[in-house]
């Protein structure tokens, strides 16, 4: 036992796109162009040397690694502002992949609902292009995505995509427009109406700031989707990624290693989940 | 293993043996030693200096284990950035400690080997030779030790002590004390008549303590369950001062922070861990301005149900060892003993 789970591995940025007024899409590779072997919603340690570590979600999908992964980061934090300085060759420390992720291998055969909302897409991403990489697998995709303002909706050209796709149904929202949006206005919950579900054979995925999680679970117990079958991702302060350190727990739960995706049967009786 | 008896002469020559071999391996022996009219566990370079007869110390001898601050790592941001694990581990004797405390290592010893073991923690463990004390006499009335079952211990020690007035019983309990105790020391087996004397003083010992739990602390994990929406925590809440102490005297805290520290050409720097608090206010805070354990009240919640409760569940024992340290150091008169039987009475 001498190897430390403390220790990251240095990695290059490949691309640095602005993709939000305050988002940066971050292209890495790990050393030797390994890949990171991720599942669909896990998180990985970030590492700015002098600066500090956090905690971000993976929003490429595995099916698209080709020796690289995505990380969508808002500048909000120490290490975040200090990584949206950096380019393209410049290093990161990465550790992980941690967590638990999504269970594709459950949502097969069935019909999937994604309600992201705002950077809450980041994560879904990682999920919703592994579920279109094997579109035969699965039966309807419904993506109901919900943004504060029309520039803040992150990876356009993509949803753009889903939205002509025939075998997508993909609807957007922004809760406030502009002289340009000539698409709906509202929060994420106007948009279930829009959509008529077979809740039995429906898995629904949520991610988003902490104020919307309890309005779309309800929409979405609303449409008869049993708990069972709802999915949500969280946001703590996973600080060492690795059940130690004790940012993370949501009451007896270490949201780093029992997350950060949960199942909504299992945490609505844990008082400090939503 | 097996049971040796060790005059007090003996032990003081042990004690010498110990500090010599050690430095000399660049190692230590911690003990505890008087700190004004506290005590605290710090090496020991003078045997003189060993106050076997202490009371309880201000911090848990769990700092030798893992220290209020250690490295992570070392980096360099020149050129090519890169960075390097350290592992800041040393031969040492961790010597008197208390039956309550043991009971809290064993603890962190499970904490650090699940799922993704802690090499940090775990080398340290692995190079330390722990020597126990049995308690002869209660500490005072903020220890709560006999209503825990930390009163005495029968693992988690390689050498255990108990004080026989003119000896020490030594309890043998791994090839590590056993090694140790023929390499520095010149110990007798116990006699028939050693065994007696062992059992008179730990019987005699035993109505000196006192119970302060006024129920059965198997019941804790279950009460607890019963009072998440209890008044108390909002009480607690009022008069806490968030200001970390009872997590920092607490043996079976383990929570930490990680910090980037570099030199002043930003060139090179270290990854620091240091202990944490979930009381402070900034804990449960993410980047984005979200505080998810935002009030008092929750965070003394937290604190009693990770003590009572969640960690119990986790590993299979309970988060509180009686030691008293908590009650003893909060500034708000806060007691974790009222706070039990108070849920006690009520739910």
């Amino acid at each position: 036992m001498t190897t430390s789970i403390y220790e990251p591995e240095m990695a290059r940025l490949t691309k640095v796109e602005q993709i939000g007024p305050l988002e940066k899409l971050f292209a890495i590779e790990l050393p030797d162009g390994r890949n990171l072997g991720h599942d669909p919603g896990q998180f990985v340690e970030l590492s700015i040397l002098g600066i500090g570590e956090a905690p971000i979600s993976i929003t490429s999908s595995p099916s698209r690694s080709n020796g690289s992964f995505e990380l969508c980061v808002r500048q909000v934090g120490d290490v975040t502002n200090a990584l949206h300085q950096m380019e393209a060759g410049d290093k990161v420390g990465i550790r992980g992949p941690f967590g638990h992720g999504f269970p594709v291998e459950k949502m097969r055969g069935k019909d999937v609902l994604f309600a992201p909302g705002g950077l809450g897409l980041a994560p879904l991403r990682s999920l919703i292009n592994q579920v279109l990489d094997e579109r035969s697998l699965f039966s309807r995709v419904i993506i109901l995505c919900g943004a504060k303002r029309p520039e803040e909706l992150l990876f356009r050209d993509e949803l753009e995509e889903w939205v002509e796709r025939d075998d997508v149904e993909c609807h957007i929202t922004v809760d406030r427009g502009n002289d340009e949006w000539d698409g709906h206005v509202g929060v994420i919950t106007t948009l279930f109406p829009k959509v008529n579900i077979n809740p039995r054979n429906t898995v629904a995925v949520t991610c988003g700031p902490p104020i919307m999680y309890r309005f779309v679970i309800m929409e979405m117990l609303g449409k008869g989707i049993p708990e069972t079958q709802i999915y949500l991702s969280l946001e703590r302060r996973m600080k060492c990624g690795v059940g130690k350190c004790g940012h993370c727990q949501i009451n007896n739960l270490y949201c780093c290693q029992d997350g950060p995706v949960f199942n909504y049967a299992d945490i609505k009786g844990i008082e400090e989940a939503l | 293993m097996s049971l040796m008896i060790l005059d007090k002469e003996a032990l003081a020559s042990m004690v010498n043996a110990l500090t010599a071999g050690y430095a000399s391996q660049g190692g230590a022996v911690i003990g505890p030693r008087a700190k004004g009219s506290q005590f605290v566990f710090e090496p020991i370079s003078d045997p003189a200096h060993l106050r076997l007869d202490y009371d309880t110390s201000i911090l848990p001898p769990k700092k030798a284990l893992q220290p209020v601050e250690e490295r992570l790592a070392t980096y360099t941001m020149q050129g090519e950035p890169s960075i390097e694990a350290v592992i800041e581990a040393k031969p040492t004797v961790l010597l008197g400690v208390h039956t309550c405390d043991l009971h809290a290592i064993r603890l962190l010893d499970k904490v650090f080997s699940k799922d993704h073991p802690d090499a940090h923690y775990l080398k340290r463990r692995e190079q330390t030779v722990i020597i126990s004390l049995e308690c002869l006499e209660p500490c005072d009335e903020h220890s709560f030790c006999k209503s825990m079952g930390t009163l005495t211990a029968d693992e988690g020690y390689d050498l255990h002590l108990t004080d026989l007035g003119t000896a020490y019983a030594v309890d043998v309990a791994t090839e590590a004390g056993e090694k140790l105790l023929s390499k520095y020391a010149t110990a007798e087996e116990a006699s028939e008549e050693d065994i007696g004397r062992l059992n008179q003083v730990l019987s005699a010992k035993w109505p000196k303590f006192t119970y302060r739990l006024d129920f059965d602390p198997a019941e804790l994990p279950g009460l607890l369950s019963a009072a998440y929406d209890h008044p108390l925590w909002e009480e607690l809440g009022e008069r806490c001062f968030a200001c970390g102490s009872c997590t920092n005297v607490c043996p079976t805290c383990y929570c930490f922070n990680v910090v980037d520290e570099v030199n002043m050409m930003r060139t090179e720097g270290e990854r620091v861990r240091h202990w944490d608090s979930c009381q402070l206010d900034e804990f449960a805070r993410v980047a984005g301005g979200e505080n998810f354990r935002e009030a008092r009240s929750e965070r003394q919640r937290h604190r009693f149900m990770r003590k009572g409760k969640y960690i119990y569940e986790t590993f299979g024992e309970l988060g509180c060892v009686g030691c008293g340290r908590c009650v003893r150091t909060c500034v708000a008169s806060i007691s974790i003993i009222d706070g039990f039987n108070t849920i006690h009475e009520s739910v």
